[in-house]
């Protein structure tokens, strides 16, 4: 069972970091998306918004053909920087990343938007700078709403599976997280690993709902992905 | 209403199955070389339609122990069988072997390095190397078997990337995501353009497929007839088209 909690640490390592990229990318581009009108801005969203109605393994080809060691980007990186991002805990951050990306991005646009626009205007007449105003106004605001997406985010990346398994593989202590280390124990016909596995997830599923409960009162919506 | 309300629920539980569908659960690396037999087997059985369900053969076990409606289990090896014939699941009477393979070690066909022998692959040159988890896959089985015949398990393992059934392990190769892999001659031969034969690796025990009609069959009579079947000269013509060996 030694397995299980490198598993487990791994699962929460590549969760962390996938909400940690989307707390940037996608508040980010929540924000930009509020905040500019330009021609083909639903377009765009709608692109933003793929990954949470995708498959994830249309999600995981389109990962391995753009990132895999034959693609430009795949190539250009192993050439420059060494880096490989197939079947490696990289490649299932990323893979996660992507799954969980519109979770963030509906939500910081959704709370951006609801950021009266007059107040911001008032903190420029005031003389404060762009930035400051996005950190000292508009993010401060909008808070709340970032928080509950970023959560979801979590929660998602924690139980990624299809994608990830075609960009990470499964490599036990190096890219097996906890959903593939279930499936591989259920093919195996290893119940009793799988039911330990099993059990750790569905606590590790509570224990994060329940800090999403007291982080935000009120504030997490149902999953309804 | 009622009349809709039959309609509908008709089409969701699907119409009653065909008296003579026949499922066969197979090893993945029978996927092609199957493929081409239901026709063969259907016109000469009006009426039949056979229909495939393929994966790891250890992962096939679990489904039919769990219950899945299976009519002819065929295993890429003896003990996958064994443990089949052990549960009871398989008529033990009409088990028979249908075809033999071969254990290699292929390598992308770009690949700059390629090995003269198994114990090149504990070279800093290998990195990755695809593998079917033995605990599931037999040619991971086999593959752990020589590997630790030869004293190269340990020096290998830490290198493995697990693939769930031997195409997932050609398929890295074939994408170039690992430096090798061990898979079935037959199915490196699928992709000649995108992997190459580094080398043929000898097994302890040979590389036989064994094939069984399922003891809870409903469909016991053509069950029996399709094991025949793939023993019968045209079925073996298909299966040698791939590469398969007598058994």
């Amino acid at each position: 069972m030694e397995g299980a909690w490198v598993a487990l640490a791994l699962t929460l390592k590549v969760a962390l970091w996938a909400t940690a990229l989307n707390g940037v990318l996608g508040v980010a581009i929540g924000y930009a998306m509020a905040r500019w009108r330009f021609p083909g801005r639903e377009v765009l969203d709608a692109v933003f918004t793929l990954p949470m109605v995708m498959p994830p393994t249309v999600l995981g080809y389109y990962l391995l053909v753009l990132i895999g060691s034959h693609s430009p980007i795949g190539a250009w990186l192993i050439q420059h920087l060494g880096i490989r991002l197939i079947f490696t805990w990289q490649g299932a951050v990323i893979a996660a990343t992507v799954v969980a990306f519109p979770l963030v991005f509906k939500g910081a646009r959704a709370a951006f938007e609801t950021v009266d626009a007059q107040l911001e205007q008032a903190a420029r007449t005031l003389g404060i700078h762009e930035l400051g105003v996005f950190f000292r106004v508009s993010l401060p605001l909008a808070w709340r709403g970032i928080l509950a997406g970023l959560l979801l985010a979590f929660a998602r990346a924690l139980g990624e599976f299809g994608a990830t398994l075609m960009v990470a593989g499964s490599i036990p202590g190096r890219t097996q997280t906890l959903s593939i280390a279930v499936y591989e124990a259920v093919q195996a016909g290893q119940d009793d690993v799988a039911n330990f596995l099993v059990g750790l997830t569905s606590i590790t599923c509570i224990a994060v709902l329940l800090s999403a409960g007291r982080l935000v009162p009120g504030r997490v919506a149902p999953r309804d992905a | 209403m009622q009349r809709l309300l039959a309609i509908w629920l008709a089409a969701f539980l699907g119409l009653p199955a065909h008296a003579a569908d026949l499922t066969v659960s197979a090893a993945a690396s029978l996927t092609n070389a199957f493929k081409d037999l239901a026709p063969l087997f259907e016109a000469a059985h009006p009426g039949t339609k056979v229909l495939y369900n393929f994966g790891a053969s250890g992962a096939l076990l679990q489904q039919m122990d769990k219950g899945a409606p299976v009519d002819v289990f065929a295993s890429a090896d003896q003990e996958t069988m064994d443990q089949a014939q052990g549960k009871g699941l398989v008529q033990a009477a009409q088990r028979r072997n249908f075809v033999s393979n071969t254990l290699v070690v292929i390598v992308p066909n770009t690949a700059t390095h390629v090995p003269k022998s198994v114990a090149d692959l504990t070279q800093p040159a290998y990195q990755r190397i695809a593998i079917g988890l033995p605990a599931s896959v037999p040619v991971g089985r086999y593959t752990k078997g020589v590997l630790e015949a030869g004293g190269q398990w340990a020096a290998i393992e830490p290198k493995m990337v697990g693939a769930n059934n031997v195409r997932q392990a050609l398929d890295y190769v074939a994408r170039a995501e690992v430096d090798a892999a061990f898979v079935y001659a037959t199915d490196a031969a699928l992709m000649p353009d995108k992997v190459k034969v580094a080398l043929t690796v000898p097994t302890a025990t040979p590389v036989l497929y064994p094939i069984a009609p399922l003891a809870a069959s409903p469909n016991a009579a053509l069950a029996a007839r399709f094991v025949e079947f793939v023993a019968s000269a045209p079925a073996q013509a298909v299966l040698a088209r791939y590469g398969f060996g007598k058994p």
